[in-house]
């Protein structure tokens, strides 16, 4: 036999379910008036400083099939590469999205400004990226990646280097479409299958 | 320097595996690939936080919120109530908690839902709070009602309430479902038994909690939620290797 430890177990996840929506978005589910507005509908107010970007994509399961239920959430920088809550952080900037898959086409829409570079504890600089979190039914632990921008420099990027199969480095890029609009389409499994982080 | 610190590695055998048969959907919705593992950096390790003023004071009764006080839901009435902790048994305050059910007949109130339970006028099915400066948190709600769902041939939810909890990190976020104590469901459901630990298994099931139960008023179920911990020894905070 050996000591106990004191440490606890994480509660484990379960699927978020086909009803989501009713719990993080209900006025989108329908449930209008139970809350003023749904939570955090946008990541800026009009006073946030930098690049406005628009993303749009879509989740698309094993078989190519857009998924129409899915639930996204967002975690961002500031221009500056600060998070809200560091000291000087852009008061424009809350820096929490979520959003939905619409529920016709299954296409997403993010509307931010493009986050700076961030600074490691090891004093490395990650390339201006944004955190996503994907939940939905049949997902039993809501999936992490990031949002990379194709036309900045990726190239130092830690992150990124730790990809073994440099064409895997793609799925987590958003291709520029011009005028500030960029495609990132997340796939869950199979051809092109996302790269998905455990950090 | 706590909040600073990177966050423990998941333990993924505490979870739900991705991919399993038995829960259909997850079949073409989990990856094939490995995830890519890697040290927290500042992206996972800050996060939103949601102050007080957000939340209105029905939010977290469900029995009452849906018709603002009006008319109570029907059903069978209890409390749930716990503490929200990380993984080193720190108490996670000020943490948003989001919930949401089905009414006691088991229907959603949702456009989805086409189960012949009907809905109650007085029950919407969701509500939220904030853990207090001691991480406790609590709802007043009914029980769900058991329901049926396309999966296998003849297959039911164990009565449960979803839960979103958010704590202090990106990459604390947690969604999972509160079962109930003694609901022969929980051991037929392909979605509970996405989770293979038993004693994993155990943790999503709220014994009853009489200590709680108000008389001839509720009745009361206790579920701690755990989120990750961050790594706290002396040797944190230093540049990789010093």
């Amino acid at each position: 036999m050996v000591q106990k430890l004191t440490t606890l177990m994480e509660t484990p996840s379960q699927t978020a379910g086909p009803y989501v929506h009713i719990g993080c978005v209900p006025t989108f589910a329908g449930l209008g008036g139970i809350y003023p507005e749904d939570l955090a509908l946008s990541p800026i107010t009009d006073a946030a400083k930098g690049e406005i970007v628009t993303i749009k994509g879509s989740v698309y399961d094993g078989t190519g099939w857009a998924l129409r239920d899915a639930l996204l959430e967002s975690w961002q920088a500031d221009a500056q590469g600060i998070y809200p809550g560091q000291p000087g952080a852009d008061p424009g900037v809350t820096g929490f999205c979520r959003f939905t898959a619409d529920k016709d086409s299954g296409e997403y829409t993010l509307r931010t400004v493009k986050p700076g570079p961030v600074k490691t504890r090891d004093g490395k600089v990650m390339a201006p990226h944004i955190s996503l979190w994907i939940v939905a039914r049949g997902i039993n632990i809501g999936l992490s990646t990031r949002i990379y921008f194709g036309d900045e420099d990726n190239d130092a990027d830690p992150i990124l280097a730790r990809i073994e199969q440099r064409p895997r480095v793609d799925t987590l890029i958003a291709k520029p479409e011009g005028d500030g609009i960029y495609r990132f389409d997340i796939r869950l499994q199979g051809e092109g299958e996302t790269v998905f982080l455990d950090m | 320097m706590y909040e600073d610190s990177p966050l423990i590695p998941r333990n993924r055998a505490a979870h739900p595996v991705p991919y399993d048969p038995g829960y259909k959907t997850s079949v073409t919705r989990s990856p094939n690939l490995p995830l890519l593992s890697l040290d927290s950096t500042p992206s996972e390790e800050t996060g939103p936080r949601f102050g007080h003023n957000m939340i209105g004071a029905l939010d977290n009764n469900l029995i009452l919120n849906w018709t603002k006080g009006e008319a109570p839901a029907v059903g069978e009435r209890i409390l749930v109530h716990g503490r929200v902790l990380d993984e080193n048994g720190r108490a996670v305050p000020n943490t948003l908690i989001e919930a949401w059910q089905a009414n006691a007949g088991g229907r959603y109130r949702h456009v989805k839902d086409t189960y012949f339970a009907p809905l109650d006028p007085n029950f919407g099915g969701c509500g939220r709070t904030l853990s207090d400066d001691e991480g406790y948190y609590q709802f007043l709600t009914i029980k769900p009602g058991a329901y049926p769902w396309p999966n296998r041939g003849n297959e039911w939810r164990p009565a449960h309430i979803h839960i979103s909890v958010f704590g202090h990190a990106f990459g604390q976020r947690l969604i999972s479902q509160i079962y109930f104590e003694g609901d022969p469901l929980i051991d037929r459901c392909p979605i509970a038994a996405t989770v293979k630990d038993r004693g994993q298994l155990d943790q999503l099931v709220a014994p009853l909690d009489m200590a709680m139960a108000k008389p001839m008023d509720f009745l009361a179920y206790k579920f701690d939620i755990v989120l990750r911990g961050r790594r706290q020894t002396f040797f944190e905070n230093r540049p990789e290797g010093m």
